[in-house]
């Protein structure tokens, strides 16, 4: 089919799609009242009966808790996938040559980037530790934190320091974190099993509403899946980075 | 009410650089665009007139709040986006190792 065509049809069926969904959004909920009852329970179970503050991220890691096991090890088989292929066509030994070279080159960015790159890297790092811990109490989570603690690595490479995000970030210990993460979410569901009750119950006590501690497995779970975004993320990132220090040397 | 057409709109416009697309990387992030439609559709749905975050750190706990089980949704459709882009972005350096292009017209001529 000619690039004309398949315009001509794809266009002709945008405008159909169009003006169904335009339809569809019609007999949507009233803008500005949902409809069904779990808008109002939920933040009630969240707060009457497991003492979590923020409802979002009980509802995340308790009432919908299943679900979150499904989502992180989609995370894990994602990064999974991502290193073995990016690692496929690499020679052994290749990265660690390239990273060298990239050392004996030098920084090719601005002295001001990366001073401030250094400068940002310690807070970035508290603040992801922050939101994941306080996950039950105000906003943020697991998800939210991990993918900030990934963030700080990317601001050391940002900040034109390849060489040293191969040395900060071991791979073994990223792919056994990576691992941790998952297997400690995994085992926290399944430890419903061993006290006698669902998979997924939540089986710690409950706490003080607004105490670090508060909500049961809910924080538990938060740090599992911190440290499994963490990991996850950074070994995306990392693979990338290598890519791109392959490329730069002009070669597999 | 606008932001489910915004929804509707950010599907089609993403759609059409998914069909028009003459480079991966850009089908990708075409992707995400249709993908960041489903956010607003799930946020919309469950916004209530006046209602505050569903967060009662510093609010009392009869405070009317927005739907938190949108929001979850949400969560999850994010961290599923972009564990779907990383995929597709090393399937796409495999591509271009494999074949030397990222169009994919190109890619379709090769195969044959």
């Amino acid at each position: 089919m000619s690039a004309r065509a398949r315009l001509v049809l794809g266009l002709g069926s945008l405008a159909g799609l169009g003006a169904l969904l335009v339809w569809a959004v019609g007999g949507l909920p009233d803008f500005g009242h949902p409809r069904g009852p779990y808008a109002d329970l939920a933040p009630r179970i969240m707060l009457d009966e497991r003492h979590v503050a923020n409802a979002v991220t009980g509802i995340t890691f308790d009432l919908r808790g299943f679900d979150t096991l499904g989502e992180e090890l989609i995370l894990f088989v994602a990064a999974l996938g991502a290193a073995v292929l990016l690692r496929a066509l690499r020679t052994e030994g290749a990265i660690e040559e390239a990273a060298a070279d990239e050392e004996r080159r030098g920084p090719g960015t601005a002295d001001a980037l990366r001073a401030l790159g250094a400068v940002l890297v310690g807070p970035m790092l508290l603040l992801g530790i922050y939101v994941v811990v306080h996950g039950a109490l105000t906003p943020g989570g697991g998800f939210q934190g991990g993918v900030l603690l990934a963030g700080a690595l990317l601001l050391v490479y940002a900040a034109g320091q390849v060489a040293a995000v191969e040395r900060v970030r071991p791979a073994s210990l990223v792919e056994v974190a990576d691992a941790l993460g998952a297997a400690a979410y995994t085992l926290v569901a399944l430890a419903g099993l061993v006290f006698g009750v669902a998979v997924m119950d939540n089986v710690l006590a409950y706490g003080t509403t607004g105490s670090l501690l508060s909500g049961g497995t809910v924080p538990v779970l938060s740090v599992a899946v911190g440290v499994e975004v963490t990991a996850g993320v950074t070994l995306i990132l990392s693979e990338f980075v290598d890519q791109m220090l392959l490329r730069s040397r002009g070669g597999d | 009410m606008v932001a489910y057409l915004v929804a509707v709109w950010l599907l089609l416009v993403g759609l059409y650089g998914v069909i028009t697309s003459r480079h991966l990387v850009h089908l990708v992030l075409c992707l995400g665009v249709m993908q960041a439609s489903t956010y607003v559709l799930l946020l919309a749905i469950g916004w209530r007139v006046g209602g505050a975050a569903p967060i009662f750190a510093d609010i009392p706990p009869s405070t009317p709040v927005v739907d938190p089980v949108v929001q979850a949704l949400t969560l999850t459709d994010v961290v599923v986006e972009a564990t779907v882009v990383a995929v597709l972005l090393a399937l796409t350096v495999q591509a271009h190792k494999r074949f030397g292009t990222c169009d994919p017209d190109a890619l379709g001529a090769l195969r044959g």
